[in-house]
């Protein structure tokens, strides 16, 4: 097994993917420890929910941090992992989603429609659960080689607006202290920011390099838009 | 947060299974509201700070309902100046002195007096009262308060005629609350003057038949009922009696959330969440919220003739 941190032999990718997949897990199994040991407080169905809401936006945060990660320490392995660390955001979002449905609301479609439609909080973050539905069926090699790697890829850059929305979702759901709304969306803000800055970098660079000798022209994919 | 906070309660302080368990069952076979304190406190926990039992009434205006048990009513607490998350205020709360105390009565009042918090809890016999407690949030409890109407100590400082509204202000101290300005602070609340002389109004100073821990606000505590649970203000110092409508902690933060009567209404939505179903803790599903948190027969004609809809 390869120890370079640069280019990991394939067994350490594989352990290390093994690795993340517990930890990833651990939130789980520490909450349905918690439910059989009674030791989720007062009120363990708002505990669980609270939770697993909370998870299911970190990992689209750590999720959405993989990219500047790997342009920023040069480790491109990293994007090996990001299937997964997406996957897991939506596992925690669907177990958020059916704690609400079965556990919150014990399937009262009526009461449940009506928060729909009704609570923006709740329509927001519905919302941000059906858009990642999509993200999640197609996080396969089968579907990248279905769609087209472009075509893939402007599906899943919808991600950046789904976090936004799971922001919002978890601000308007606060009474009075948004602190901890306020610590994820300076997050998503520095994730984001960081992307359109590289993006602005990278037009500059374009617009300034002279186009290349008639017979060295390639098909580039050009992020300026033509004039 | 599902991280972790250390926890600092004490084992000495949690009640053992098997007492919690035999206090149920003492509860059940002699029927709850008959109790008095003095019988209460047999299977509860000492606190390790305040474990002074208290000698109460029973009161005909207490439900039979199961209690909610004595833990989660001690660390389920909704009191912001100690932290905004149902744990904090039971770690945190035991930092605040409660004895001595003055509560100062003032305003538009005959005889405006300050009362020393051991003068208060002599004010007036101690009854326990069971009541349900329903929070805005969407659960609710059924607690056994010790205290005593509110009106015995109106009756002392003599309202004037033109006294309307009841104004309390609760104990805010940075040194040892939050800073951050989450609420206004120090934390006010109000009612209509015929709301609080409401015989179901009442001061409380004690909860399962003990002095009050802090975390429940401690040493005097207003309990209303039939209005959701942010009313019932914590803690309080002053008591101020007013012509005008006095400013309320919540309704500064959220207008359109949080109305000054904020009465329990099943039919009027909080304009997030729906108001119609609670859940009881200790409870899986959720129960029909019920318009005056059941308490209709005895309060329903207060706001006759009122659009409740529009005073929320």
């Amino acid at each position: 097994m390869s120890l370079s941190l640069r280019t990991p032999s394939a067994t350490a990718i594989a352990t290390l993917k093994a690795i993340v997949f517990v930890l990833c897990l651990l939130p789980a199994v520490n909450l349905a420890l918690g439910w059989q040991a009674d030791a989720l407080g007062a009120n363990p169905i708002e505990t669980i929910t609270r939770a697993s809401g909370e998870w299911a936006l970190r990992f689209l945060l750590i999720t959405l941090a993989v990219t500047p990660l790997r342009r920023l320490t040069g480790l491109h392995w990293l994007l090996r992992l990001r299937r997964m660390l997406g996957l897991y955001a939506f596992a925690y979002a669907a177990a958020h989603f059916a704690i609400y449905l079965w556990l919150d609301q014990f399937f009262d479609w009526g009461a449940i429609a009506r928060d729909i439609l009704e609570r923006p909080f709740i329509t927001v973050g519905f919302a941000a659960f059906v858009l990642l539905i999509p993200l999640a069926a197609t996080s396969n090699s089968f579907a990248i080689r279905r769609l087209g790697g472009r075509k893939w890829q402007s599906l899943h850059r919808s991600t950046y607006a789904i976090a936004i929305i799971a922001v919002v979702h978890f601000w308007w759901l606060v009474k009075a202290d948004v602190l901890e709304p306020a610590i994820y969306a300076l997050i998503l803000a520095a994730l984001l920011g960081v992307r359109a800055w590289w993006r602005e970098l990278e037009r500059r660079r374009q617009l300034s390099v002279p186009p290349p000798a008639k017979h060295l022209q390639r098909p580039v994919i050009r992020i300026v838009p033509r004039q | 947060m599902l991280i972790q906070k250390p926890r600092d309660i004490l084992p000495s302080e949690i009640t053992p299974h098997g007492l919690f368990e035999r206090r149920r069952e003492f509860l059940t076979r002699s029927g709850a509201g008959l109790i008095a304190g003095t019988a209460l406190w047999h299977g509860l926990p000492a606190d390790a700070r305040a474990a002074a039992k208290l000698q109460t009434a029973p009161s005909a205006l207490s439900t039979t309902e199961p209690l909610t048990d004595y833990k989660a009513v001690t660390t389920y607490n909704n009191f912001y100046e100690f932290g905004t998350d149902k744990s904090d205020p039971a770690r945190n709360a035991g930092r605040m002195e409660v004895r001595p105390w003055t509560l100062t009565v003032e305003g538009l009042v005959g005889k405006p007096r300050r009362f020393d918090i051991d003068e208060l809890q002599k004010l007036a016999p101690l009854e326990e009262r069971i009541y349900r407690m329903r929070c805005v949030e969407g659960w609710s409890m059924v607690i056994p308060w010790v205290g005593f109407p509110l009106a015995a100590l109106l009756k002392e400082v003599e309202p004037l005629g033109s006294a309307k509204y009841v104004e309390l202000l609760t104990h805010y101290d940075p040194a040892i609350m939050s800073r951050r300005p989450v609420l206004d602070w120090p934390y006010g609340e109000g009612l209509r003057l015929d709301e609080a002389l409401h015989p179901l109004t009442i001061l409380a100073v004690g909860v399962y038949g003990e002095v009050l821990p802090n975390q429940n606000g401690a040493p005097v505590r207003l309990v209303v009922p039939w209005k959701y649970g942010f009313k019932s203000a914590k803690s309080i110092v002053t008591i101020r009696l007013t012509e005008e409508q006095p400013a309320t902690a919540w309704n500064k933060a959220a207008p359109e959330e949080y109305g000054f009567y904020s009465n329990v209404n099943p039919a009027v939505s909080h304009p997030r969440w729906s108001q119609a179903t609670e859940r009881r803790i200790g409870e899986l599903r959720k129960r029909p919220t019920l318009p005056f948190n059941g308490y209709a027969d005895q309060v329903a004609s207060l706001y006759q003739g009122m659009d409740l809809k529009k005073f929320y």
